[in-house]
């Protein structure tokens, strides 16, 4: 700031204390520091409480309730823990929650594989390696919607560069590399698509991680005569573990909830075979109107992911504390 | 101190002045419907009425595949987006219960507007609620029924017919019942057409919205399916899973794996379009409001095209599409809304309409000796708009429609379980929702 800025700025708050009337003034001077550290951030809190948290709760009243947001004129009637027993004994709320649990452990394995070999390589600092880290990057930074609907096309049989692909490597015609449309094939049409794009993402913490080992633990490793491969797992994993880590924890939280790519790709089909648990939430919450029951299918992935996620932050935790 | 704050009331007081007549004179109403070909045909159509009453006319258009989310939200919420609306016919329960439409029998009646001007099966389909009871909730708008379009320029190509023939032992034309169409579809299938492979038939398979409900309720019509016991309301056990509806499941099970183009898992209104128009498919199922741009494209339109309604089988009907409109309850602009309504209602207005591309629902238009006439698809539309059936258009249709939708993907395209387990479920699952609505 120039001297300029700062006869600026005590001019204005000059006049800004004159402006104050007096009444004002002896009533703002009388509150303690506590008062007014308080009075600066209560509209972002009056604000969170208005968009987070008042949904949330508002959210677990409806789940005891048969609340339509389809009927707005119906009685809404308490139906007490009727709502989670029907979520917890509906086999197709299971069998997305299956669906859910099969994506999440292969993109989080494929994208830590891979982004930490990616990380590893990137880390040796060849010729032209920041011009591949960028291009690498280039997945991570796109829209969903754009990827979602591109993947779509590169998918179509007839005209899709993916499926040409495939068939010019393994001579299967392309008509019958329906990658959307076979059930055994569309999972991992949406598990490929996730992995591409986010493996990025997953290389950019590794990569953190790596880069925060100090050299000196690899020089003193190999005056001790240890090997590259002994190096790797005694030092690089564990040292990286915690960012590894990290980066599993943030990929499966946000691929817990994964929805704009399976919409986009399938929209939970063929069949359900892709309805993960937010393509089911939705359908129930969205065209079923089943307010009160997806509210309660909502806080159960809630406390799920919550649970899992903090038991999982202790792990980490201790991880990090070694 | 009061006297103050004086001028800066006054100042207030007029903005407000200066914002709120624009509010009460309804100088701009917004209309609220679907994307579509017809939509753009409404926005020519109604520079008439603009120049007519002086007020301007906002669309806003909304693609098919998030048609129902956003408007049925829209309405949910109370929203004043929309003064007028163009529903679809599904909707006409819920929103007449949930009192989102104005209800319009005593304006008809005032204004002289008599529903049995109008198609009756448009009038059911899109006004009443009850069904068939005189309470009108919409004026019937677009009249849309699923029929079928196919290659005249193939079917007419001497080999082909030649080849057909000896094969089936008729002449290759339009079908007539779904074994035919079959037949049909299985001859086209991967055949190589002007070097490029061509496949038999797109039909609709779409999960996301109301897509492969529509395609199998138009064909299950025709094997015997009902909705429900024409003597007892509600009762659908051997109705909805009779061993005829099971048998027209299968069939269109069948004719999805036989007959249509690779990755044809999500197709509803523009996919299926778009495979008839890049030359993919000999036939292809699609509500008629797709007929007049198919009829006028470059590659496939013309003497290349033509149109039929669809097939008989054991009985012979087809699925209704198409709208009324309505008056939406939390408009402000009411009054000028009725008065769109009862422009729209003219009889030159509904002609205009039909030459432009909508699909009117006037007798005085349709019943005209020059309608069969008037477009090459104007046949087929009156035979599909004679034999008309649709889905349930209770409060709780979203409902019921998701649970078909689910039911039958997961059978006709996931492949799991048999058609008999998808309709036996499907009355498990439409019986619990009518239970909980108390109508069971």
């Amino acid at each position: 700031m120039t001297t300029s800025d700062h006869t600026y700025a005590d001019k204005a708050a000059e006049a800004a204390v004159r402006a104050t009337p007096e009444p004002v003034a002896r009533r703002l001077r009388s509150l303690s520091d506590k008062a007014i550290a308080w009075l600066f951030i209560a509209p972002t809190i009056v604000l969170l409480l208005a968009i987070n948290i008042f949904p949330l709760f508002w959210a677990v009243y409806l789940s005891f309730t048969n609340y339509r947001a389809n009927r707005p004129n119906a009685v809404v009637q308490n139906v007490g823990l009727g709502n989670y027993s029907r979520v917890l004994n509906d086999p197709d709320i299971w069998a997305s929650m299956q669906t859910t649990a099969h994506f999440v452990f292969w993109t989080i394995l494929l994208q830590t594989v891979i982004g930490f070999g990616l990380a590893y390589l990137i880390d040796r600092k060849f010729r032209g390696h920041a011009f591949w880290t960028t291009l690498i990057l280039i997945p991570m930074m796109l829209s969903p919607a754009v990827v979602g609907n591109f993947w779509r096309f590169l998918y179509e049989p007839q005209i899709g560069l993916f499926a040409y692909a495939v068939s010019f490597l393994t001579g299967i015609p392309t008509s019958e590399i329906q990658m959307l449309g076979n059930v055994h094939l569309a999972p991992w049409a949406i598990i490929i698509v996730d992995t591409w794009m986010w493996t990025p993402y997953v290389m950019l913490i590794c990569l953190a991680g790596l880069r925060s080992i100090p050299d000196y633990i690899y020089e003193a490793a190999e005056v001790d005569r240890a090997s590259n491969w002994r190096q790797f797992w005694s030092i690089t994993v564990p040292m990286a573990l915690p960012f590894i880590m990290l980066a599993v924890l943030f990929r499966g939280i946000e691929n817990f909830k994964m929805f704009d790519m399976v919409n986009l790709l399938t929209g939970g089909g063929p069949g359900s075979t892709t309805e993960v648990a937010s393509i089911a939430l939705k359908r129930d919450a969205f065209e079923a109107w089943a307010t009160g029951r997806s509210s309660a299918f909502a806080i159960v992935l809630f406390v799920a992911v919550f649970g899992l996620a903090n038991i999982y932050v202790k792990a980490l935790n201790r991880v990090k504390q070694r | 101190m009061l006297k103050k704050w004086v001028p800066l009331f006054g100042a207030a007081a007029l903005c407000a002045a200066m914002t709120a007549p624009q509010a009460a004179k309804a100088e701009q109403l917004t209309l609220c419907w679907a994307a579509w070909d017809p939509a753009n045909a409404l926005v020519e159509l109604s520079k008439d009425f603009t120049a007519k009453s002086g007020i301007d006319m906002k669309f806003e258009f909304v693609p098919w595949t998030s048609y129902a989310d956003r408007f049925l939200n829209e309405l949910n919420s109370r929203g004043k987006l929309c003064d007028l609306i163009i529903g679809d016919s599904q909707w006409i329960g819920g929103a007449a219960e949930n009192g989102h439409y104005v209800k319009l029998n005593d304006f008809f009646a005032k204004e002289g507007i008599k529903m049995d001007d109008f198609v009756p099966a448009t009038v059911v389909g899109y006004s009443e609620w009850p069904k068939n009871t005189p309470n009108y909730w919409a004026l019937p708008a677009m009249g849309d029924v699923v029929g079928w379009t196919y290659r005249k320029d193939w079917f007419e190509r001497p080999e082909l017919q030649k080849e057909f023939k000896a094969k089936y032992g008729r002449d290759l034309v339009a079908p007539k019942t779904y074994d035919e169409l079959k037949q049909i579809a299985e001859f086209f299938q991967k055949r190589q057409i002007d070097g490029k492979t061509v496949y038999g038939a797109s039909i609709y398979t779409e999960r996301g919205s109301e897509g492969i409900t529509m395609g199998v309720t138009n064909v299950l019509y025709d094997w015997g399916f009902m909705y429900e016991n024409p003597k007892k309301p509600y009762d659908m056990q051997g109705y909805v899973n009779s061993p005829d509806a099971i048998k027209g499941l299968e069939f269109y099970k069948s004719l999805y794996d036989c007959c249509t183009p690779p990755g044809s898992s999500n197709v509803y209104m523009v996919e299926s379009a778009d495979a008839f128009k890049s030359g993919q498919v000999a036939m292809q199922m699609n509500f008629a409001f797709t007929w007049p741009g198919l009829y006028k494209d470059e590659k496939v339109g013309g003497d290349r095209i033509g149109f039929f309604a669809n097939p008989a089988e054991k009985y012979h009907f087809a699925q209704l599409g198409g709208q009324g409109i309505s008056v939406v309850a939390y408009s402000d602009k009411r009054d000028a809304a009725l008065q769109y309504i009862k422009w729209f209602a003219q009889p030159d207005v509904q002609a205009k309409w039909w030459k432009l591309g909508g699909y009117s629902c006037l007798k005085a238009v349709v019943d005209a000796p020059d309608f069969k006439t008037s477009q090459p698809y104007a046949p087929a539309f009156l035979e599909s708009m004679a034999i008309v059936k649709d889905f349930w258009a209770e409060p709780s249709y979203a409902e019921l429609l998701q649970a078909m939708q689910k039911r039958v993907h997961d059978y006709v395209i996931a492949g799991k379980g048999t058609a008999k387990e998808a309709l036996d479920g499907l009355v498990v699952d439409w019986t619990e929702i009518f239970k909980e609505d108390g109508k069971i």
